[in-house]
């Protein structure tokens, strides 16, 4: 195995084992960090699909974690107060509804957004992740600009997401398929097209494959991932709100991808732990840690090349 | 429909079509001019606004405080070219995006140290207080008159600038073949540093004209920039005339929208129907016009003729 393939094995089996292990001695507060982590590594593994080997810089992605939070959040909103049934708080409804919402925002905006490239794809894509952002505001049934409580959490047959403990590993179990997922996805022909079609989209057309139709599929799907990891950030958080799908949180979810190294399997992962340890840790010793952050993320942008993982071996995994 | 409010809420579009002008026209050229992405330039726009009050306070007048800021933002504009864009130009535009999102980080956090988190206040001296009648009990204050005046002259000099002057058509030149603009014997890299600083100083004239009526905040810029951004895609970036069009479009369409979209839907739905999807839909009005745009014309509205 190679050595990113070890460092990948070792990072996941560190993000399994020690959350559950602080919880365990009576630091519940790790397993919150955590859980927030690992489902925004997920939000970051599936933007990898198409930033990192699709070459798509899209600059909306938070929308499409907040809608999915609101698939959560709106269904168990009108189970409490309009007399929806026990349906609409089911996880089976929330989880699928907040990825095929995603799936169709991805489609809609896709459309349009693919039939631009380079800069105008990154503002088009910041355009439309501040729709539904002003969309969410001005629906004042939601919350509008003061967001919405979720009162229930997702429910499930076999697991209650009430239980910390439980809702961590239904999100690392989650993270996992997702990391797998993207990667059978790119080591397919499907991936191999999307790939060399962020090298040289013209070559690909000219060798018979409609481009336009591959970078579609591929932010159809990652903007469902995204999704899904929203659904799960609300039943994490149990409180949303449009602040979610700001365009700063596009920007941190790539920062996430870049940091980490994007186009590698590992990289978004690592990229979100040390976000969000960052995070923790500056905003722990004074409240103007965006100083130092952003002076890191531009130091990481001008002098660090392929992000924290393209410093251990070369190209595969 | 009432035609006095029509009129009222037509000059309200202009001045934020003005505005939006200001601001987009130096997003424009920079990306025009420079092939450079810069998220932060609605920082500059917050910093505008913040110096102008801080002058404002110091001299004891508003239009003083004006003239001294709009420079003060454009030497800010050149110190960013030369220190954080400038090793930003030969990298893709992904990195411009994270580098200047990291700038955002850096100004936001700077004004909040400097000037705290409290919004500033910009008083306005008398004269500029009061309002104007139009006709009968039709009144405008006088200050949006102003805003708009001042938006209108600025947007004039900036043509005259580009179209009359040596140094615009070196900008015009530049924005074409920059490599044959340096090869004449032009300092490019000065050049490149005027664009920034004259865009910056544009962003921050803007910033200083709506602060009276705002206040200076934190973040005010990151929302309008992401406005912006539609302006310089649906007027078709790098083009000055574009912005212009398209930035009083914009204005205009959501002015008028967000006032008037619920009499229009009325004329075809029940009144309570209107009422509900009025205010989604105008909230969403300007990235539909975007999107078909878009969909017809992928590179704007008026995108420049050569690259």
């Amino acid at each position: 195995m190679t050595t990113r393939g070890w460092i990948t094995l070792a990072v996941m089996a560190l993000l399994g084992v020690l959350p559950p292990l602080f919880f365990l001695t009576g630091n519940p507060f790790y397993l919150d960090l955590a859980t927030r982590l690992v489902i925004l590594a997920i939000a970051a593994v599936s933007l990898n699909l198409i930033l990192g080997y699709g070459g798509l810089v899209s600059f909306g992605h938070a929308a499409f974690v907040g809608l999915g939070a609101y698939a959560v959040g709106i269904p168990a909103h009108h189970w409490l107060y309009t007399g929806w049934g026990d349906w609409a708080t089911m996880g089976y409804v929330q989880l699928p509804l907040a990825v095929l919402a995603c799936a169709v925002f991805a489609l809609l905006t896709g459309l349009v957004c693919l039939r631009t490239k380079g800069v105008y794809f990154i503002m088009i894509t910041m355009a439309f992740a501040q729709m539904i952002y002003y969309l969410i505001v001005s629906i004042e049934e939601y919350g509008g600009d003061d967001g919405l409580v979720i009162d229930t959490r997702s429910q499930f047959a076999w697991i209650d997401l009430d239980n910390p403990l439980q809702l961590f590993g239904l999100a690392y179990v989650s993270l996992i398929v997702s990391m797998v997922l993207v990667r059978l996805i790119v080591n397919s022909r499907f991936g191999m097209v999307l790939q060399g079609a962020k090298g040289n989209p013209d070559r690909m057309a000219t060798l018979g494959f409609n481009v336009y139709v591959f970078r579609l599929v591929a932010y159809v799907i990652s903007g469902a991932m995204a999704g899904y990891a929203g659904a799960l950030l609300g039943n994490f958080t149990t409180f949303i709100s449009p602040e979610m799908m700001d365009w700063s949180r596009s920007g941190e979810l790539m920062f996430m991808v870049i940091l980490g190294g994007a186009s590698t399997t590992v990289g978004p992962v690592l990229g979100a732990v040390v976000f969000i340890v960052l995070e923790e840790v500056l905003s722990h010793f004074t409240i103007y840690w965006h100083l130092p952050f952003g002076l890191l993320l531009m130091a990481v942008v001008l002098f660090v090349r392929g992000g924290l993982a393209g410093m251990f071996g070369r190209k595969e995994d | 429909m009432d035609f006095s409010l029509l009129v009222i809420q037509g000059l309200n579009g202009l001045q934020l079509g003005l505005l939006l002008f200001l601001v987009a026209s130096g997003l424009t050229l920079v990306f025009g001019i420079l092939d450079f992405v810069n998220l932060a330039h609605g920082s500059l726009y917050m910093l505008g606004a913040f110096f102008c009050a801080t002058l404002t306070y110091l001299f004891g007048n508003f239009i003083l405080a004006l003239i001294v800021a709009v420079p003060i933002t454009g030497v800010i504009g050149f110190l960013v070219e030369r220190f954080v864009a400038r090793p930003l130009y030969a990298r893709d535009h992904l990195d411009h995006v994270l580098g200047t999102f990291g700038l955002i980080l850096v100004i936001d956090t700077l004004t909040h140290l400097i000037w705290g988190p409290e919004g500033l206040s910009v008083p306005l001296p008398d004269w500029l207080r009061g309002q104007i009648t139009l006709w009968g009990d039709t009144v405008v204050p006088t200050f949006r008159l102003m805003i708009i005046g001042a938006g209108l002259a600025a947007a004039a000099g900036l043509f005259w600038m580009v179209n009359r002057t040596r140094l615009g058509m070196l900008i015009r030149a530049g924005a074409s073949n920059r490599t044959m603009v340096s090869a004449l014997g032009i300092d490019i890299e000065l050049l490149f540093g005027l664009v920034f600083a004259l865009g910056a100083a544009m962003a921050g004239l803007a910033g200083m004209l709506i602060a009276p009526i705002t206040e200076a905040t934190i973040g005010m810029g990151n929302g309008i920039i992401i406005t912006a951004f539609v302006v310089i895609i649906v007027g078709g970036i790098g083009s000055i005339k574009g912005a212009f069009i398209a930035a009083l479009l914009i204005g205009l369409i959501d002015t008028l929208g967000r006032s008037f979209l619920d009499d229009i839907f009325a004329l075809f739905m029940s009144p309570v129907a209107a009422e509900n999807s009025a205010p989604a839909i105008s909230a969403m009005l300007i990235y539909i016009i975007m999107a078909l745009v878009l969909a017809f014309r992928p590179q704007g509205l008026f995108p420049p003729k050569v690259r």
